[in-house]
């Protein structure tokens, strides 16, 4: 006999919701605590920002600099990585990351931890490693699965957003006068001084609209994170949107996964309302003072 | 089987003509090309349509966000806001359980749920949206002297329009509107990972690459063919558009023309 899942309300009057008016009822259904893991799954996603911003710009400046090399292998791997993931959809991008990075990983550690092994690691339509290999191990606890899936899928955007910032960079790169350089290098500074001290302090200024441009892209981007195996507020969405019977829930309802993206949509709505007033307001203190155009009428405008 | 075979049984399968049970172990190279080569039918379609009819919303859109009338304007900028500011992905889903609940109220509304009308009108709104934004921008950098010659000739209202100031409009954004039609094919392979369902394993080809991946757990087959796939789409497209590009240039002297530039990247 099904049991009715009865989570730990927190309001007092909760206990039995069927005898509530409809505001009550409402407030305690927002408040179950289901709902409850799907509010902290918008913290899955500012999490994901948080780590996936700064990550792939580390991995787009490595990418820039690297397809500004004097050594060729690595100009091709530079330029060969900001190529492909321009011209391919990067859902597909992100679909083949996450199985394929967790392969690579776990051949790896099948390869250091497992020498003796005689068999093929792939068979047939098997990818067949150790049981030592195995990532997380089959022992392992629900929450290490989970987090391995967050890693994997924060690898995944760094390694799609990082050559997306590796365009913008490199265009920034490109972008500083090129008589700065030249000085440098009049002054005695070698190759690696110059890039140091006088490319990349003055590659902000012009990677900043690029940049700002991506972060908004980064924004509507993490609901595909769905897509890499996370639960989050999609999965949620769809998850505690769905017609409910009386059987299994305090809270019946109908259909209302449509009222559930409405309310993220409204979210995404919100967050990137505030990320471009935000990045606006950085603009221009970031003009402040520069011979740029920009610099230049802000300084009109105070005068 | 020979691959002939293959191509014969499975190179129309995501519209139903063919054989109709997918292969289901021992794939071959020339089935994974096949069948998500059959899957891209979908993303052209969706793509090509959506670009086509979008274009026409795309300029009414422009139009009314210039316009002087503060309703029209207003509506406008709302429309390119919501669905630039929010993800397609978080749209797809909106629409599909929108629609879903939309059948029982009248039966109408039941084609609208499939994918090749639902998703399509999101997409058509979604490209609108965008289209929109970049052909404002044109139009705002209009030359004044190139309205003025106009109002000179004694040209007006829409004869003004249709033939000053929407092709200058469309001549300087076309770079622009080139790298928004790549990202509109690119973003059709969203459609079948966004509630709308495959009906009979009738996908597009990121479905079939998703289908073999998980088959075989092998992603280094599947995904590079779609890679490849996209890649000549990509290039079609850039050609296409660059054909139309020296059209709309082709009364400007050779080194004013605007260069086009092959930028394709980010997502919605």
């Amino acid at each position: 006999m099904p049991t009715r899942a009865r989570g730990t309300a927190i309001f007092s009057f909760c206990t039995d919701p069927s005898t509530l008016s409809d505001a009550a009822w409402l407030g305690c259904y927002l408040t179950t605590g289901k709902h409850m893991a799907l509010y902290w799954s918008f913290g899955t996603v500012l999490l994901l920002l948080a780590i996936t911003a700064p990550t792939a710009l580390a991995f787009g400046f490595g990418g820039a600099a690297a397809a500004r090399s004097r050594f060729l292998p690595l100009r091709w791997f530079g330029q060969a990585y900001i190529a492909i993931v321009r011209g391919v959809p990067d859902i597909a991008f992100f679909l083949f990351f996450v199985i394929a990075l967790d392969q690579a990983f776990e051949y790896i550690r099948h390869r250091i931890k497992c020498p003796d092994w005689d068999q093929p690691v792939r068979q047939g339509n098997d990818f067949v490693v150790c049981a030592e290999a195995k990532l997380p191990l089959g022992n392992a606890a629900q929450w290490i699965h989970e987090t391995y899936g967050f890693f994997l899928a924060v690898l995944t955007f760094s390694i799609v957003f990082g050559a997306f910032a590796a365009n913008v960079l490199y265009g920034a790169m490109r972008a500083v006068p090129h008589a700065q350089l030249e000085t440098a290098e009049a002054y005695g500074m070698t190759p690696r001084q110059t890039f140091r001290r006088v490319l990349v302090p003055q590659m902000w200024v012009y990677a900043l609209p690029g940049l700002s441009n991506l972060w908004m892209v980064l924004i509507k981007a993490t609901p595909l994170l769905f897509l890499l195996g996370v639960e989050d507020i999609v999965y949620w969405a769809r998850e505690l949107g769905g017609s409910k019977t009386p059987r299994f829930t305090d809270y019946p309802h109908g259909d209302w996964r449509m009222w559930y993206f409405f309310a993220l949509l409204v979210f995404y709505l919100c967050f990137t309302r505030v990320s471009e007033i935000v990045l606006e307001r950085l603009m221009v203190k970031l003009t402040y003072g520069q011979a740029t155009l920009g610099g230049e009428s802000q300084r009109k405008a105070a005068a | 089987m020979s691959c002939w075979d293959t191509l014969a049984d499975y190179g129309l399968r995501s519209i139903g003509i063919g054989e109709r049970l997918l292969p289901r172990s021992d794939f071959t190279l020339c089935q994974q090309v096949v069948l998500i080569g059959s899957g891209m039918i979908w993303n052209i379609y969706f793509g090509l349509v959506a670009l086509v009819s979008g274009f026409l919303l795309a300029t009414a859109v422009a139009l009314g966000k210039a316009s002087g009338h503060r309703v029209i304007r207003k509506l406008s900028e709302w429309f390119i806001f919501v669905f630039r500011g929010s993800p397609l992905f978080i749209q797809f889903f909106f629409a599909y359980f929108g629609f879903q609940s939309l059948k029982s109220v009248s039966s109408v509304f039941d084609a609208f749920s499939a994918a090749w009308l639902g998703a399509l009108i999101v997409l058509f709104l979604n490209t609108a949206a965008y289209s929109g934004e970049i052909f404002y921008g044109a139009l705002r950098s209009v030359p004044k002297g190139d309205a003025e010659a106009a109002d000179a000739y004694g040209l007006s209202g829409w004869s003004r329009f249709r033939r000053i100031i929407w092709p200058t409009m469309l001549r300087l954004a076309w770079p622009a509107y080139t790298n928004e039609a790549i990202f509109l094919f690119h973003a059709t392979t969203l459609v079948y990972f966004s509630g709308f369902p495959a009906w009979q394993q009738r996908g597009d080809a990121l479905y079939y690459a998703n289908y073999f991946a998980d088959k075989t757990f092998n992603p280094f087959v599947p995904y590079p063919i779609l890679a490849g796939y996209f890649i000549l789409l990509t290039l079609t497209v850039v050609s296409v558009f660059g054909l139309i590009n020296r059209r709309l240039n082709r009364h400007l002297p050779q080194e004013q023309r605007l260069r086009m530039r092959f930028r394709p990247n980010l997502i919605r």
